[in-house]
């Protein structure tokens, strides 16, 4: 494996330009990707999350034209694909590795079998394919299997070999379908975590999809949201995740983040009397500093921490905190003065506890 | 009328002879012509690598005509076709060309119905890596489905061994015309016995050699 790949290919690695696949089963048409414009950059981890049907697979498919588009273009490396001949097509496959949630593996050849095929395909010779399997072997810890069937393989072990598979021909880019949705959790996160090392250690550039968050929360730096056919939402996940837009986005950031506790702890601390809560975000590195006792000693006024989380995120830190605050009337109104102009506090609303 | 058993014997192994001669070509001959059109009419089924309604929709309906003809009928039927690419009727070779044509087509579904049994997830990942429809043919629907495959070319084998005897009462030589002429005409037991001892052996050794290759490849 080289670390000359990170230096490989430009900046813009996979291109959307309002594409659209529209599939027609006799009168009824599925209007399953619409309209999609984005872009994956050179070294992104790119994640695009949607419920069931929502066209994920049917837009993964459009990278490598497993699935043509109806209208638009999709551009790798700058070339819109659907203009390439059959035998150019090939060839730029065998540039994007794919991996799939059932594995997809060939039952009648064994492990190491499986990763040759692809090299035998590039028509690599074979003292060097011997080589490279092992290799690839070794990169995915299963270096003991070689010779096994891939039915004597746990699902964990079968997803390393696709993952062998699929990097065999040094591919730019790596597309996977569902790939830990087949996993348990640990599993899942063992699989995240070489997902993550082939793209740092090898340079490769991901573009996965999931209807898991936190499969975005652990590996992804940028984040698409799709709803019905439509990106309805897409950024870096670290915006995403501290300031969804969209309701659908909201939901999945609450799928790993409660940001409030249950109905019924609100109840009951309404009901002993509780003070109003103040939904507090810390982002990024002001986490360092006391930034609320700091303040409340200011004025004299003391804080009370309900509930809360502060979470790693892209390397960076998220606190999300309900606070409330006891003391002279007009002091709280001067901390919140002063907190809005440092930190994200709001108010909790009747509305947004359910409480009325 | 009794049989003369020392001249008989030799009568007995040669028409054992032509049946596995009838037997073995049509399997060769039906195997080669069976297999490509049940490729072919697999991978031009919809959304298949090679999709091609036409072709398939041709191949579909000549097949379905064809089977359903009771074999002894469909042997009288095509004779005038059998004298025009055998030049005769009567023997081993002019049976051998109406079983290739019923064998070639039982087998081209055969293959066809093992080939839809693969997870079409298989042939996607290979078609994702860059591989040609030829290459996918080759190097991942075959190798797929050959476990399975041995095991219906087995079944249409055992069948074929049937075909063979029903051939026989029409002029095609071997067990089933001894069968017919010595054990039935002229209510001969003996004859009768051991011609169907010899049929069930065959169809035990084939059953045998197409459960020992298929277990070889499958590895279970
Ligand atoms: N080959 C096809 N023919 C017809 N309709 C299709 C085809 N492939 C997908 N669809 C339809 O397109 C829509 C999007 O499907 P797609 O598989 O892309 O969704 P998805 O987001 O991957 O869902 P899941 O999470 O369940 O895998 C669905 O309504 C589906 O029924
Ligand atoms: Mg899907």
């Amino acid at each position: 494996m080289t670390a000359s790949k990170a230096l490989k290919g430009d900046g813009l690695m996979i291109e959307f330009k309002n594409v659209s696949k529209t599939f027609t089963s006799g009168k009824r048409k599925v209007h399953a990707v619409n309209d999609v414009s984005f872009t994956v950059e050179r070294g992104d981890i790119f994640g695009i999350i949607g419920f069931s049907g929502a066209g994920k697979s049917t837009l993964l498919r459009l990278v490598n034209m497993l699935e043509r588009p109806t209208s638009g273009a999709v551009y790798i490396q700058g070339v819109d694909i659907s203009k390439l001949s059959q035998k150019d097509l090939r060839k730029q496959r065998q540039n994007i590795g794919m991996i799939f949630q059932n594995f997809n593996l060939f039952n009648a050849r064994t492990v190491a079998g499986n990763v040759a095929y692809p090299l035998k395909l590039a028509g690599t010779p074979k003292q060097e394919r011997e080589k490279r399997v092992m290799e690839l072997l070794r990169f995915v810890g299963l270096e003991d299997k070689a010779k096994d069937f891939p039915d004597q393989l746990s699902g964990g072990q079968k997803q390393r070999v696709g993952i062998a598979r699929a990097l065999a021909n040094s591919p730019d880019i790596l597309i996977c379908d569902e790939a830990t949705s087949a996993l348990d959790p640990d599993t899942t996160a063992d699989i995240l975590k070489l997902l993550k090392n082939v793209n740092r250690d090898l340079g490769i550039t991901i573009l996965l999809i999931t209807h898991e968050m936190d499969v975005i929360q652990q590996i992804c730096n940028k984040v698409a949201v799709m709803e019905k056919g439509e990106v309805i939402e897409a950024g870096d996940v670290f915006e995403t995740f501290t300031a969804p837009k969209h309701p659908t986005t909201k939901r999945f950031v609450q799928s790993v983040q409660q940001d409030l506790p249950s109905k019924h702890i609100l109840e009951k601390w309404q009901s002993n009397g509780g003070e109003t809560l103040y939904r507090v975000l810390f982002k990024g590195d002001i986490t360092n500093e006391p930034i609320l006792s700091t303040v409340t000693r200011k004025y004299e006024v003391d804080f009370n921490i309900v509930y809360g989380s502060v979470q790693e995120l892209q390397e960076k830190l998220f606190g999300n905190l309900l606070i409330s605050f006891t003391g002279d009337k007009s002091a709280i109104e001067q901390v919140l003065q002063e907190l809005e102009s440092i930190v994200d506090i709001k108010e909790v609303t009747k509305d947004e506890s359910g409480l009325v | 009328m009794k049989v003369d058993w020392s001249n008989f014997w030799p009568q007995i192994v040669e028409a054992t002879g032509q049946t596995i001669t009838m037997v073995v070509m049509t399997l060769i001959f039906g195997s080669i012509i069976g297999i490509t059109l049940g490729l072919l009419l697999f991978v031009t089924r919809e959304n298949n690598i090679l999709e091609n309604k036409f072709v398939f929709q041709v191949l579909n309906i000549i097949i379905n005509i064809i089977r359903p003809i009771p074999f002894i009928i469909f042997i009288v039927a095509i004779s005038q076709l059998t004298r025009l690419v055998v030049g005769t009727t009567i023997g081993t070779a002019a049976a051998i060309f109406p079983m290739t044509i019923v064998a070639s087509f039982t087998i081209a579904r055969v293959v066809e119905n093992n080939l839809v049994s693969i997870d079409p997830g298989v042939i996607e990942a290979a078609q994702a890596m860059g591989a040609s429809p030829l290459r996918i043919i080759f190097t991942v629907l075959i190798p797929e489905a050959l476990g399975p495959l041995i095991l219906g070319l087995t079944f249409v084998s055992v069948g074929l061994i049937d075909f063979s005897a029903v051939a026989g009462t029409v002029g095609g030589g071997g067990l089933g015309h001894i069968a017919m002429t010595y054990g039935y005409q002229r209510f001969d037991g003996t004859v009768m016995l051991v011609t169907v001892v010899i049929l069930i052996v065959m169809v035990q050794l084939a059953q045998w050699i197409g459960n020992t290759l298929s277990k070889l490849v499958m590895r279970r």
